[in-house]
């Protein structure tokens, strides 16, 4: 796959920053080979690129993927739809309520299942507080690769903080399984709005801070601004969607667009950028956190009264304390947990807005008790086929960069 | 600017490839029809080309096997979005296993690429015209395409795993 070719063989694209590229007078008129991956601690991940370099400027890239592939697709033909849930907490491992929801919800479009008001106001904390965990971890990351540590080792313990209120809602924290078909599994315990509250109170001072430390600083900016750009054409023609595209100055939110769990009912904001590189990708991640903090507080404030979970008990797991005591919860338990709960023949798309996109569950079922066929649209599995594009012509520590800025999530690419 | 219906997808898809059109459902609101696979490479043109529609965005493809459709064992799935007017449209087509073999989109969509590569990794579609068609997620000696029906996720020859209860 890699051999060695005279540069001046080699046709350069033409980058729209960088230019073409002026090779002629490198060492030997030799390009090397370098493999980024697949484990290097700037990949963040397990996936490789292989690099055609002439010195430090990058000639071509071939992107190799499927290192940790699972076939989540496969199977899940053989699970019953509550198997599954497991399986979409394994791909975007840094906000997994978000995938847990977006099942949940595509089950209940199949199955015609109304959540209430509360369920969706608990799913929406949830999901904002992934997404703050995930633009986190991107953001922080992205500081570790142009040199700043210290960023990351701060706001990781905000990470540590919205773990513990995931375990307050579900017990668990990185590979959540948070929710059932029709609500979620208990409701919002006071241990959890409390530490919900602190967490409210607190991490505004903590991001502003992270914020005082990048957005401005001049190292920081030189490295990231007009680093890795796409434009917002190339942009849609590669499939990029969520903060990606929106750093490209489309304002494509699946929140807005299809709103689903009420989202409709909260005020918020969507950040766009401009030069779809870099830096535009970093401000609109930590434009989204305060956003997403908005969003919280307002589902917070306004909590509905009322029940946590639909009114269907042939597909919501009932109360352990029921099963021993009462004969149809007895049925009922038995038959959701054999994956014996009857769902419908058809089809049916649905799509949230991910940690890095449009995160889409396609669900055909005919009927049985597992689906026929599941598609996960995983965003970053569909943008990550920019990147050979994005690097040719920056040099290596550029690329590094761009990736982490890409939010590139190995358990997602492969799936 | 007038909502974009349905309907009006429909019938402007209907006015240019009429006779190509066929099993038009819509399951969940989502518009979902059938076409041939000589049919689909100038019908995602149309859409992406066309000012009124504007589907120019390649949301998700995907293979599918029925084995049980004679002549029709193998197909594609294509998911097209009109982020301007907020309209969905599904694409399927149906071909023969025994020969699995498409014209590529990826001169329309580079987003369509490593889709395609899934596709001919999964169930072993080839793409005519593709640059790369490689696997993508699985190792390059491997000589099955594990995602068609008969490749079983279990292994045949265990018995213990066999439930007479509760099927698959």
């Amino acid at each position: 796959m890699a051999e060695i070719k005279k540069a001046a063989e080699v046709k350069h694209p033409a980058n729209p920053v960088h230019g073409s590229l002026q090779v002629a007078d490198s060492f030997n008129n030799e390009l090397t080979t370098l493999n980024l991956g697949p484990t290097h601690p700037a990949t963040h991940g397990i996936f490789q690129n292989i690099l055609q370099m002439d010195g430090e400027k990058i000639v071509s890239g071939v992107p190799t993927i499927g290192y940790i592939h699972r076939a989540f697709e496969k199977i899940a033909e053989r699970r019953p739809f509550y198997q599954i849930t497991p399986l979409t907490d394994r791909m975007n491992y840094c906000s997994a309520p978000i995938n847990n929801m977006g099942w949940w919800m595509t089950v209940e479009k199949l199955l015609g299942v109304k959540t209430p008001k509360r369920a969706d106001y608990i799913r929406v904390i949830a999901m904002e507080l992934a997404r703050i965990a995930d633009h986190l971890i991107c953001n922080s990351i992205l500081g570790v690769d142009t040199g700043a540590f210290t960023g990351f080792l701060y706001v990781f313990q905000e990470r540590e903080k919205i773990y513990e209120i995931y375990e307050e809602i579900c017990g668990s924290r990185l590979t959540t399984n948070m929710g059932r078909i029709g609500g979620m599994e208990r409701d919002l315990s006071p241990a959890a709005i409390a530490k919900l509250r602190t967490f409210l109170k607190d991490f505004p001072k903590v991001w502003a801070e992270f914020e005082t430390m990048f957005n401005r600083n001049r190292i920081f900016m030189d490295r990231t601004q007009n680093v890795g750009p796409i434009t917002a054409e190339r942009a849609l023609n590669y499939g990029f969607t969520g903060p990606n595209l929106r750093a490209a100055g489309v304002d494509y939110d699946v929140r807005v667009m299809n709103p689903y769990s009420s989202y409709q009912d909260f005020e918020f904001d969507i950040p766009v950028g401009s030069n779809g590189d870099t830096y535009d990708r970093f401000m609109v991640r930590n434009e989204e956190v305060w956003q997403s903090l908005r969003i919280i507080n307002q589902a917070l404030d306004n909590l509905p009264e009322g029940p946590f979970h639909a009114d269907a008990p042939e597909y919501y797991l009932p109360a352990k304390q029921q099963v021993y005591r009462n004969m149809e919860a007895l049925i009922y338990h038995f038959k959701i947990v054999m994956g014996e709960i009857e769902a419908p023949v058809g089809e049916v798309y649905h799509s949230v807005e991910g940690g890095n996109g449009e995160l889409g569950f396609y669900l055909i079922s005919d009927g049985g008790r597992t689906p026929y066929r599941l598609h996960f649209r995983r965003p970053c599995y569909i943008y990550y086929q920019a990147y050979p594009e994005m690097v040719v012509g920056t040099s290596l520590s550029d690329a590094i960069v761009i990736l982490s800025s890409m939010n590139v999530i190995a358990g997602e690419l492969d799936a | 600017m007038a909502e974009l219906t349905n309907q009006a997808v429909l019938e402007r898809l209907q006015s240019k490839f009429g006779a190509f059109i066929s099993d038009v459902e819509e399951p969940y609101g989502l518009l979902t029809i059938t076409t041939t696979r000589d049919q689909i490479i100038p019908m995602l043109e149309f859409l992406h080309a066309d000012q009124d529609l504007q589907m120019n965005f390649l949301t998700t493809m995907c293979g599918i096997h029925y084995p049980s459709n004679k002549d029709k064992e193998l197909g594609l799935i294509y998911h097209v979005h009109s982020l301007v007017h907020n309209v969905r449209l599904r694409i399927k087509i149906f071909f023969p296993i025994s020969d699995p073999v498409v014209p590529t989109a990826t001169g329309l969509y580079a987003a369509a690429n490593w889709m395609e590569r899934e596709a001919f990794d999964f169930y072993g579609i080839k793409f005519e015209g593709h640059p790369n068609l490689i696997r993508i997620l699985n190792v390059e000696d491997m000589d099955y395409h594990p995602m068609l029906r008969h490749y079983p996720l279990e292994d045949g020859t265990r018995e213990d795993k066999v439930d007479l209860f509760f099927g698959r």
